[in-house]
């Protein structure tokens, strides 16, 4: 690892100031360690936002779900407020990666790094969420830009990400059994004005699957459509195909999850 | 900011023994326990946070130690696979059952499968096949085929239930 600085900032202002020139911050740091040692980034500021209060709160505000950034999955996984709040999510954080990478990973990592095959950025979507940051708010329909790619500037921190509480939501994942990410994971949400559905895994971002919402808020029976894009995903681990194929099959998954 | 990176004191109580140590940013926890304690037990693998090879406790829970940065840990409490042992030399309840159940072969795995079933059966005594398979997830081995790790941590749940 190249030589870098490491800045533990104990206040919001503070890791703000602290981000300069070529920086990062660290949340649980199991992408971007990994991604510093073999030389694919280097920082000259790494900044650790464990130490700035408050972060991991997790809470109820009005018809909002508040799940702070640093909230580690274990910790989503485990609230009791989660869990009676929106179950599906905290089955979701339940089986992100393995034990250990579920004590250090945060949902601020995860979306902040908005990795084409990770589990919470298709929640975050579904679930019509607002990310709140240092410098202000970001619809999730705005929020995910592309593989890696956010509308997050330099040096803004994600610090809650407010998801709006569903009728009912279910996430199901087709998981690659080594690297525990997604080769296909669908989450459905059931709102008063119809469903949402979004999509990881399959193509070079997450994103919403127009068909199956206009299908299934008609009515929850209706005949899944099957998944057709020009930009899905193809690597030594499946082809475009079939990933499209999985993805109809989690979305019947998720389907049962949400009928109640 | 200065240009080179500056070492922070750290005080961490490492099986039991308290140490203060100068570290760097970009030092693991790993790099720390292997070359300044000499704690070789924790084995470094694929450094990237995927085989559980390193893992250890930090404040009593498991860890990958090599994504863990030790500059970032001022003070914790660690035990290492060193630490497992009793204070008489012998293997502890779930060392001795993953020997009985051949639990190892290699061996480079040990760390991360033992500490995954400690932490499994301290929550959960009397785990289901599927709980096993998750609380092992974050290990890779490659010499038993998993199976007399299942069979490992079965016999470890018994004999834990069976001693007070």
């Amino acid at each position: 690892m190249t030589p870098f600085t490491l800045a533990r900032p104990e206040s919001l202002e503070a890791a703000r100031r602290a981000f300069a020139g070529d920086a990062a911050f660290l949340a649980g740091g199991h992408t971007l360690i990994p991604a510093m040692k073999s030389g694919l980034r280097s920082v000259e500021t790494l900044v650790d936002l464990a130490r700035v209060p408050g972060l991991d709160s997790i809470r109820r505000e009005g018809d909002r779900l508040v799940v702070g950034a640093m909230a580690r999955h274990a910790a989503v996984a485990a609230s009791p407020l989660v869990n009676a709040t929106i179950p599906g999510l905290a089955r979701l954080a339940a089986g992100i990666g393995d034990p250990q990478v579920r004590r250090r990973g945060t949902i601020g990592g995860s979306i902040a790094n908005n990795d084409p095959a990770a589990d919470y950025p298709a929640a975050v979507l579904a679930l019509d969420a607002i990310i709140e940051t240092s410098e202000g708010t970001h619809a999730a329909d705005d929020f995910f830009q592309g593989m890696f790619a956010t509308a997050l500037g330099d040096g803004e921190i994600i610090t809650a990400v407010h998801f709006r509480v569903p009728h009912a939501f279910a996430y199901a994942k087709f998981r690659h059994p080594a690297s525990r990410y997604a080769l296909a994971g669908v989450a459905v949400a059931r709102f008063p004005e119809g469903v949402r559905v979004a999509v990881t895994g399959v193509a070079y971002s997450v994103f919403r699957w127009t068909e199956a919402e206009e299908a299934l808020s008609a009515s929850l029976d209706a005949e899944l459509p099957t998944l057709a894009r020009d930009d899905l995903t193809s690597d030594i681990h499946a082809s475009g195909e079939y990933r499209a194929h999985l993805a109809r099959v989690m979305l019947a998954r998720a389907l049962a999850g949400v009928r109640g | 900011m200065d240009d080179l990176a500056q070492s922070v004191l750290v005080q961490w109580r490492v099986n039991g023994v308290l140490h203060e140590l100068d570290v760097l940013p970009g030092q693991s926890l790993m790099d720390v326990l292997r070359d300044a304690l000499r704690l070789t037990g924790t084995h470094m693998g694929c450094m990237t946070g995927h085989c559980g090879a390193c893992t250890v406790m930090i404040d009593g829970r498991i860890a990958k130690s090599c994504i863990a940065q030790a500059a970032t840990l001022p003070r914790a409490e660690i035990r290492t696979i060193e630490g497992l042992m009793g204070p008489d030399g012998r293997l502890s309840p779930v060392q001795q059952a993953f020997w009985d159940e051949a639990g190892f072969q290699c061996g480079y795995c040990a760390p991360g499968m033992l500490f995954s079933a400690i932490e499994l059966l301290s929550e959960t005594p009397d785990p289901t096949d599927a709980e096993i398979d998750s609380a092992l997830a974050g290990s890779l081995c490659r010499c038993t085929g998993y199976q007399s790790l299942r069979r490992a941590v079965r016999a470890a749940a018994r004999a834990l239930r069976e001693t007070p």
